[in-house]
């Protein structure tokens, strides 16, 4: 293990690698200001141009501290104008914006980055030790308790979806996995469900479904609704004094520790991720705080802000541990840098580890390194960064959807997916009117053939299904996912009735 | 019947073509070798059609009891208030310029699709329009095609330099 994070740590630290975490914060942190391009927009846009450096290492630090920036760019939105470019930075905007508001915006960005640091570096040193030890019992792990695993991820993510919503969640799943077998899948070597169209020999492009279920549909909601960029308009308060008080230091320290160790658990687990972390971490810690402490939540309490900020990173780094051990992404942006690892001819996996440790070591290194560029470089640049926010709507969103279209050509370098993409892509704005949940959708499609392949081969090593009761190890994961399902979805169901009675 | 249950219904008879094709369809194809294997191209799509149309129906009949809910504060039952002729007309847009980077090349078609996407969305300072999108066409063409080495044709098809 030593020898492997020495050679993560030699490959992360390469002059190269360094200016791939340093560009890819920059860049995510500018464009994940921007309102309707959340992290995963953003990091499928970016996906042509991490495969085309054609270093796996590279590429995937690359994507990373996109991944790292973006977020920090939504709190900085969300702090700023009260604009959370996306879900995890809705908790910082309780607080922080309410701090701006005051004229502390400066002293409100210290403190997010402050937190986001502390919760991503406890997060990675989490991941250091939980990591290797995960990916070594995963190793035991046979085709069909992959299978049952990856149906036990697919139904967290669907139970995760909230209240009414599980059973559209699982159906979105589906449809993603349905997607999915468009094509001319490796396994068969015969084209399924391409209705003669040649085009879709190859099936769906991952990047172009990505792009369709996130970027445009946002974009149109932005173009249909114009007071939804939040308060743009609003004059921005300067951004003069970055320093904080020693007493505000004390009060954060306890608040950053639990939320990052909190939030890192939760990120763990499939489907939570850092949108459910964050909303916990604030409420948690609103309910440790004394009664006049809690008074200040909402009206700009640095705990308020220091919560939700460290529990979301805490939660991205944490999201890490299944991507790598057990190649199962848990969320939405962990699902797009899984099929980005696969364009670079990477498997994650158990395996990860021992194949390709410079990949696994530095991916984790690079992690740290990405906080702390967000920390010493982002923040004092913040206050010109911030100057992306006053780009009129009229440039910014036939920029945005130009940026969406050419993501999906250059991955595909075939205008005929531009096609695909509108298509898909109204057809995912009706699906968000309707309130559907798209982000299983793009995780069935992403682990769609891995579901596929792994039930292929325990079948065909059992001739037959019956692997499903002669490992006991599959029965159990696969009972804990009809679990995952049905009781939450009784549940809310029991609730509904009662209410209604 | 609200909107989510009429999708859920449409999503339940694509799911029903897409399973008759698994069924009836699919294997009349297969070499007779494969026919030995356990499993078929079409055994996954089976399962997966019997399980969408499950849980399709499920959200037709409301089997959740699931209230009326709200997608991310856009309400469709408003769209009178919303800007729904700019959005298809984007829409069309993009759709336009997919038809056109082939034959109008890319640096024309780029040129278009920023000008025309900022005029319908009000802009009205043309010359600083002309000169954003001029230099943002040239400006991406230039890093897409020399930076990242993805070739893109520039000019028209029936135009040679």
């Amino acid at each position: 293990m030593l020898e492997g994070f020495l050679i993560g740590l030699e490959t992360a630290l390469s002059i190269k690698n360094l200016l791939m975490v340093i560009g890819g914060c920059i860049i995510g942190t500018f464009i994940g200001m921007l309102p309707g391009l959340g992290p995963m927009s953003i990091i499928a846009i970016m996906i042509p141009v991490a495969i085309s450096i054609g270093d796996p290492s590279a590429a995937i630090i690359l994507l990373a501290g996109v991944y790292y920036g973006a977020v920090f760019g939504g709190s900085t939105s969300s702090i700023l104008i009260n604009a959370p470019g996306v879900a995890s930075t809705v908790a910082t905007s309780f607080d922080g914006y309410p701090m701006t508001r005051q004229g502390k915006a400066g002293k409100a960005l210290t403190i997010a980055a402050i937190a986001s640091f502390a919760g991503g570096t406890i997060g990675a040193i989490l991941l250091v030790l939980f990591a290797p030890a995960l990916a070594s019992v995963a190793l035991l792990f046979h085709s069909s308790e992959y299978f049952a695993l990856m149906v036990v991820g697919l139904s967290a993510i669907a139970a995760f979806a909230g209240t009414g919503q599980i059973t559209k969640a699982v159906l979105m799943t589906i449809a993603g996995l349905v997607l999915a077998t468009i094509g001319e899948g490796a396994q068969f070597n015969m084209p399924r469900f391409t209705m003669g169209i040649m085009d879709l020999q190859s099936g769906i492009g991952f990047i172009t479904l990505a792009m369709a279920m996130f970027a445009i549909p946002e974009t149109l909601f932005l173009i249909l609704d114009p007071n939804r960029s939040g308060k743009s308009n609003e004059k921005q308060s300067e951004i003069t004094n970055l320093r904080i008080t020693k007493d505000e230091a004390k009060k954060i320290t306890p608040v950053i520790t639990r939320q990052s160790l909190q939030g890192f658990l939760i990120g763990v687990m499939p489907g939570a991720g850092a949108t459910i972390a964050s909303f916990l971490g604030y409420a948690v810690e609103r309910n440790l705080a004394t009664p006049e402490e809690r008074e200040q939540f909402g009206k700009g309490s640095v705990k308020g802000l220091a919560a939700p900020e460290s529990a979301n990173n805490a939660a991205c780094t944490g999201s890490f541990v299944p991507l790598l051990t057990l190649g199962i992404p848990g969320s939405g942006t962990t699902a797009i840098l899984l099929g980005a690892l696969i364009a670079l001819n990477v498997s994650p996996g158990p395996r990860l580890m021992q194949d390709q440790p410079e990949i696994f070591w530095s991916v984790i290194l690079s992690m740290y390194f990405g906080n702390l560029v967000l920390l010493i470089l982002n923040l004092p640049l913040i206050p010109y960064i911030a100057k992306v926010l006053t780009v009129p709507r009229t440039f910014l969103i036939p920029f945005i959807l130009f940026f969406t279209l050419m993501g999906a050509y250059i991955g595909q370098n075939n205008a005929t997916e531009l096609l695909f993409l509108v298509g898909l892509g109204v057809t995912a704005t009706i699906l968000r009117f309707a309130a559907f949940p798209l982000a299983p959708l793009l995780i069935g499609f992403i682990l769609g053939p891995m579901l596929e392949d792994n039930f292929s081969r325990a079948t065909q090593l059992y001739d037959g299904i019956g692997f499903v009761w002669e490992r006991p190890m599959t029965a159990v994961l696969l009972i804990m996912a009809i679990s995952l399902i049905v009781l939450p979805a009784w549940r809310s169901r029991r609730a509904a009735v009662s209410l209604t009675k | 019947m609200a909107l989510d249950r009429y999708i859920a219904l449409i999503i339940a008879v694509i799911f029903l073509i897409y399973g008759y094709t698994a069924f009836f369809e699919m294997d009349g194809l297969l070499p007779p070798i494969l026919k030995r294997n356990p499993i078929w191209p079409s055994t996954f799509p089976k399962i997966l059609s019997v399980i969408g149309v499950f849980a399709a129906l499920s959200v037709v009949i409301n089997l959740e009891k699931a209230g009326k809910q709200v997608g991310d504060d856009l309400d469709i039952a408003k769209w009178r208030e919303y800007k729904v002729m700019q959005a298809l007309m984007l829409v069309g847009g993009m759709v336009l310029y997919a038809l056109t980077l082939r034959s109008l090349g890319f640096l024309a078609s780029t040129f278009l699709f920023l000008a025309g996407g900022s005029i319908l969305l009000g802009e009205r300072r043309f010359i600083r329009l002309v000169l954003i999108t001029a230099i943002a066409s040239y400006g991406i063409w230039y890093l897409v095609d020399t930076v990242l080495g993805i070739y893109m044709t520039p000019y028209p098809s029936w135009f040679i330099v």
